[in-house]
């Protein structure tokens, strides 16, 4: 555990120097703690990959009361057990007007389209964390055959439901927002939604997996 | 119920409050007034709670009508306000009969004004405030910044509000500045003993491209470690990060709420609201000030703003 004052009012806890899942779940214990047990001075809460930033209320605590509640409640994040997680299967419609870069991304693994796309559902992802916009989560590992860089500039709006790769990572943008990772696909599923609950259909510690779809089904699924 | 009808909204004008802290697990970022500081006097002025939502304008303001009357209180910039060609004095109650037109214009010192009315604007609160938050369309009234023939619900003006202006020490102490002081951000070390100099003393020029997501810095690239790729981590308000091309970039109410560049400096809880009134091409300094520093400055701040008998007279 490494604390960093952030700001005169935020203190950045790290838990780990590496992205991976023994980083993530003490960041998710220690998350959790002080969601159930919120002292009266935090005011907000910030997971990461590696880090959980936590911003206070500066008129009641400095750094130091900050880090010595901190360190009392690790000790118990060992012992906590890890949150159940859910598993969520998102459909996706790749390549063509939906995923711009997929095959910028095939040529430059020396792939064929289909392949990024078999290797892109192959797998379970994990949700670090959430950030960046409401309900974006940053999902992991993307298999190393198709990590591809961010784009050199990004696009200043990229369609909401866009699913990208941005190095081994992948997300789904929730909403019509900037952003420079490459996009390959496009969701018709709303992944936050104000009217339901929980808002966000990802959160932080769950599982995700990538179903390929028809135009067809996208359009289905849209209008549904 | 009264209302306010937007004859002309301005150029950027939404409904905010004091934002939406807690919601960092989901990504929200607590959006809120730009300048929380001048929110909370206009709302105290009419006699609100402190975090009331209000109209935040943005350079240029808009034209209000209030058909049942109001009571209204204007702070932040000075967008030359007037009633019938009368000027509205700034940072006080004022009382407006039925049918009203409120005008503001283009503004003549700093970057954000504030319209607070009595009773609050009504809006249905998101996460428990009624702030917009442009990116998402999350938020405030309908998500998105006033068009014309928009009508808001406020309170209704039965409630008496109190005739009092904001004392002119209170507007000093509060004043805007130039010289925003920073303590050290996370990633200092990372940059080269030049880069420091350069950030801590060189002047910057706030681009045209800044909003309420984040001020960007023109002037002076730094670039020493433009390859210093890190793990993303949470972002503070006010934290100033430097891009892939040696910019630096102020964070902002409706930042993103984690990123992956490195940062240099974070602006201190009191210049915050500061920063919500810096206009595109003012030039402005980074000055290094220390967390304990930042800390007492803040305690002696919120007091200030706690003590209704020193803020009015």
């Amino acid at each position: 555990m490494r604390f960093c004052a952030a700001s005169d009012q935020a203190m950045l806890v790290y838990l780990g120097e590496e992205i991976g899942l023994p980083a993530h779940e003490r960041v998710l214990k220690l998350l959790r703690l002080l969601q159930k047990e919120p002292p009266d001075w935090v005011r907000n809460l910030h997971p990461a990959y590696t880090s959980l930033l936590v911003t206070f209320d500066a008129g009641r605590v400095g750094h130091a009361e900050v880090e010595a509640t901190l360190r009392k409640l690790e000790q118990r994040v060992t012992a906590t057990r890890r949150p159940k997680s859910r598993t969520v299967e998102i459909p996706v419609c790749y390549g063509g007007e939906f995923g711009p870069d997929l095959e910028e991304v095939a040529r430059i693994h020396g792939r064929k389209t289909s392949e990024v796309i078999e290797l892109h559902t192959s797998r379970t992802y994990h949700a670090y964390f959430l950030g960046f916009a409401p309900g974006f989560a940053y999902l992991g590992d993307v298999p190393r055959e198709i990590a591809t860089p961010r784009l050199e500039t990004p696009r200043k709006k990229v369609p909401r439901g866009s699913v990208g790769i941005a190095g081994r990572q992948t997300a789904v943008y929730p909403f019509a927002t900037p952003g420079g990772w490459r996009l390959i696909g496009r969701t018709p599923v709303a992944v936050f939604r104000r009217e339901r609950k929980p808002m966000e259909l990802i959160s932080i510690g769950d599982q995700v997996k990538f179903r390929p779809i028809t135009r067809e089904e996208f359009r289905k699924l849209e209008s549904a | 119920m009264s209302s306010l009808v937007v004859e002309s909204p301005g150029l950027l004008t939404t409904v905010q409050d004091l934002g939406r802290p807690g919601f960092g697990p989901i990504g929200v970022s607590p959006s809120g007034a730009a300048d929380p500081v001048a929110l909370r006097l206009g709302n105290l002025l009419v006699g609100n709670e402190a975090g009331a939502a209000a109209l935040e304008m943005t350079l240029l303001g808009g034209r209000f009508v209030f058909p049942e009357g109001a009571a209204i209180a204007l702070t932040g910039a000075d967008f030359g306000a007037t009633i019938n060609a009368q000027p509205v004095e700034m940072w006080a109650a004022h009382r407006l009969l039925p049918g009203t037109k409120l005008t503001l214009g283009p503004t003549r010192n700093f970057a954000r004004s504030y319209l607070a009315v009595a009773g609050g604007v009504q809006v249905a609160p998101f996460l428990g405030s009624a702030s917009t938050h442009l990116l998402s369309g999350l938020g405030g009234y309908e998500g998105r910044a006033l068009r014309k023939g928009d009508v808001l619900q406020i309170g209704s003006v039965d409630k008496k509000a109190p005739e009092r202006k904001v004392s002119q020490t209170v507007l000093y102490l509060l004043k805007p500045r130039r010289v925003l002081r920073v303590t050290e951000g996370p990633q200092i070390e990372q940059f080269s003993e030049e880069d420091k100099q350069t950030f801590f003393h060189g002047t910057f020029r706030v681009s045209e491209a800044s909003d309420r997501m984040g001020l960007r810095m023109e002037g002076h690239a730094l670039v020493s470690n433009l390859s210093g790729e890190m793990i993303t981590e949470g972002l503070p308000l006010g934290a100033i990060q430097v891009t892939a091309s040696g910019q630096p970039i102020v964070l902002f109410v409706e930042q993103q709420t984690a990123g992956g560049y490195p940062k240099i400096a974070n602006v201190i809880g009191v210049d915050l609201h500061r920063v919500g009134q810096l206009r595109p091409r003012v030039e402005i300094r980074f000055e290094r000030t220390s967390l304990a520093v930042a800390r007492s400055l803040w305690i002696e701040q919120e007091r200030l703003l706690n003590s209704p008998g020193q803020i009015f007279i």
